[in-house]
């Protein structure tokens, strides 16, 4: 990662957001937006984990709605200021994560997957059966909106400018740990854990403090999540929304921070643009995602600079080392 | 392993040789805490360290390389030395997220002792390669700048110049040579015989699991039981 480069995508990243807030007439798109930044939030997290670390958790999903529940929970039922919630939320979420990682994390590669898998389904299960306190399946409404100083966020416009600074900021953590020294200990254990041992990486608590931090993202993108939509309902939750994240941080670029942008964005939009096909809908997105992945294995990210890089070689005349 | 008894001075390079099966990975396993032993005491520095988590182990000082190169393959060649500063540095997730002042002068204190110890095994020009991508000499070079680059006070080396060439061979026995001449005390497993005697001030043989002689280069190619065991009878310097 050389620095010009680096600089550059977030002068990118700073133009084509702040262009969006200018051009865009329709409140259709900011909400589809908005959606794609929560949706980044949870991507960048579990790509995180699971690109850097290459530790699964199909439970992610858990952590989103942990996050989500407990702000909605507090601030409609109990009438805690929102920004107290989402707090909450994250100490809700990241001790879960803490309590689930110890054992969890001691396991590897499919047994990993099951046991975050399990607990995503215990959490969906509690979420639908608490019915006192979390509404059941029908959902809990009348979630007020955040507000700074008087400004409340509460169309999708203002919405907008919220969590897209918020995906601004966490991009550029996300940035820093992945060069840090934590970053580097992070995804040397991925590569040989007995090496990253050899070399004084206590592979263990690494895992779990970067599991905890994932969660800590996938809470957040719930909180705002919740304060967004001013209702939640079980069904968001949900494993087969864990899938879809696992998919995001696959088709954006494992071990790639914009990746997690593109993959989030691609698999948002998509879905929507898919809808004029009616009940091909599915196929269509399934068949796109196998092209992609036979094509593209690297991800979206990393598979255009690579086409880039290999007509540049064509064009010297080069070889093209794979 | 049973009855293997032998010390390490400081500064000194020690060789273990034995055939194959003799036990010799299992020791680096025992002394690193990849494995822990069911009896017996691995002293380090006056302190017991065996059954400890390699961790910590190696947050005392003690580095290795493997039989089986064991690179990060995803990170630059700079990057794996990085690793190696782990033990000596300080800054956690939290600092490495948000970058304060002085998580970024420490960041420029592990890059320089890294780049340090890529040039003294001259890999200096290849920092910024993918370590994946380097011919297996080199990873050999690579492994050991980054067990170098945690400083550690003694330096366990599993079979440094197996897969390698005459040429590299060669430049693996000056760099031990300069390490000794530096004073690391260094533990080596090697087959290759010509490099052993050249470099190891004592040597420890190992048969299934025993220790069987234990002394200086030119004492050992004499004894019979290791002649016997492993050297072969044709064996000369």
């Amino acid at each position: 990662m050389t620095q010009p480069r680096f600089f550059n995508c977030w002068l990118l990243f700073a133009v084509v957001a702040g262009a969006i807030a200018l051009c865009m007439d329709h409140d259709y798109y900011y909400t589809l937006l908005n959606f794609i930044g929560i949706h980044t939030l949870l991507v960048v997290g579990l790509n995180l984990l699971l690109g850097y670390a290459g530790q699964i958790s199909l439970g992610h999903a858990a952590f989103f709605g942990l996050g989500a529940y407990t702000s909605g929970i507090l601030t409609a039922t109990c009438g805690v200021d929102p920004w107290l919630a989402l707090v909450a939320g994250l100490g809700v979420s990241g001790t879960a994560a803490f309590l689930i990682g110890i054992p969890a994390l001691k396991l590897r590669g499919y047994y990993l997957a099951m046991a975050t898998l399990g607990f995503g389904i215990i959490v969906y299960i509690i979420l639908n059966e608490a019915q006192g306190l979390t509404g059941g399946p029908s959902g809990l409404s009348g979630i007020p909106s955040l507000s700074l100083a008087g400004f409340a966020f509460n169309t999708p416009r203002r919405l907008y400018l919220l969590i897209w600074i918020t995906v601004g900021i966490i991009l550029a953590l996300s940035a820093n740990l992945v060069d840090s020294r934590t970053g580097r200990a992070i995804r040397a254990l991925h590569d040989s854990e007995a090496a990253a041992e050899s070399l004084g990486v206590d592979t263990f608590r690494m895992k779990l403090k970067i599991f905890v931090w994932s969660a800590l993202y996938a809470s957040l993108a719930g909180s705002l999540y919740a304060h967004t939509l001013n209702f939640v309902a079980p069904s968001s939750f949900g494993f087969m929304f864990s899938i879809k994240l696992v998919t995001m941080v696959v088709l954006g670029g494992m071990a790639s921070i914009w990746g997690s942008l593109l993959g989030a964005g691609a698999l948002t939009v998509l879905p929507e643009m898919l809808t004029v096909f009616h009940d091909f809908e599915v196929v269509i997105f399934g068949a796109i995602l196998m092209v992609v992945m036979i094509f593209l294995p690297r991800g979206l990210v990393r598979g255009i600079l690579d086409l880039y890089e290999f007509r540049r070689y064509k064009r010297e005349g080069g070889t093209f080392p794979v | 392993m049973e009855q293997v008894s032998f010390g390490v001075d400081p500064g000194v390079v020690k060789a273990v040789i034995g055939p194959n099966g003799a036990g010799k990975t299992t020791l680096f396993n025992l002394v690193t805490g990849f494995l822990s032993p069911q009896a017996g005491h691995i002293v380090f520095q006056g302190q017991e360290i065996q059954g400890r988590p390699a961790h910590l182990i190696a947050r005392r000082g003690i580095a290795r390389t493997f039989q089986l190169v064991q690179l990060f393959d995803h990170m630059t060649v700079l990057e794996n030395v990085m690793v190696g500063r782990h033990r000596l540095s300080r800054s956690g997730l939290l600092a490495g997220a948000l970058q304060f002042p002085w998580t970024r002068r420490e960041e420029k204190e592990i890059r320089a002792k890294a780049m340090e110890a890529l040039e003294f095994v001259g890999l200096a020009d290849r920092a910024r390669q993918s370590a994946a991508v380097l011919p297996l000499g080199l990873k050999r070079m690579l492994e050991i700048a980054r067990a170098l680059a945690s400083a550690p006070t003694l330096l366990l080396l599993d079979e440094p110049a197996s897969g390698l060439d005459a040429v590299e061979t060669e430049r693996l026995q000056d760099l031990i040579l300069e390490l000794r001449r530096q004073g690391l005390t260094t533990i080596l497993v090697e087959h290759d015989m010509g490099l052993t005697m050249e470099v190891a001030d004592t040597i420890a043989v190992l048969n299934y699991g025993k220790l069987i002689a234990d002394g200086p280069p030119r004492a050992i190619q004499k004894n019979p039981e290791v002649i016997a065991a492993y050297l072969g009878t044709d064996w000369q310097t």
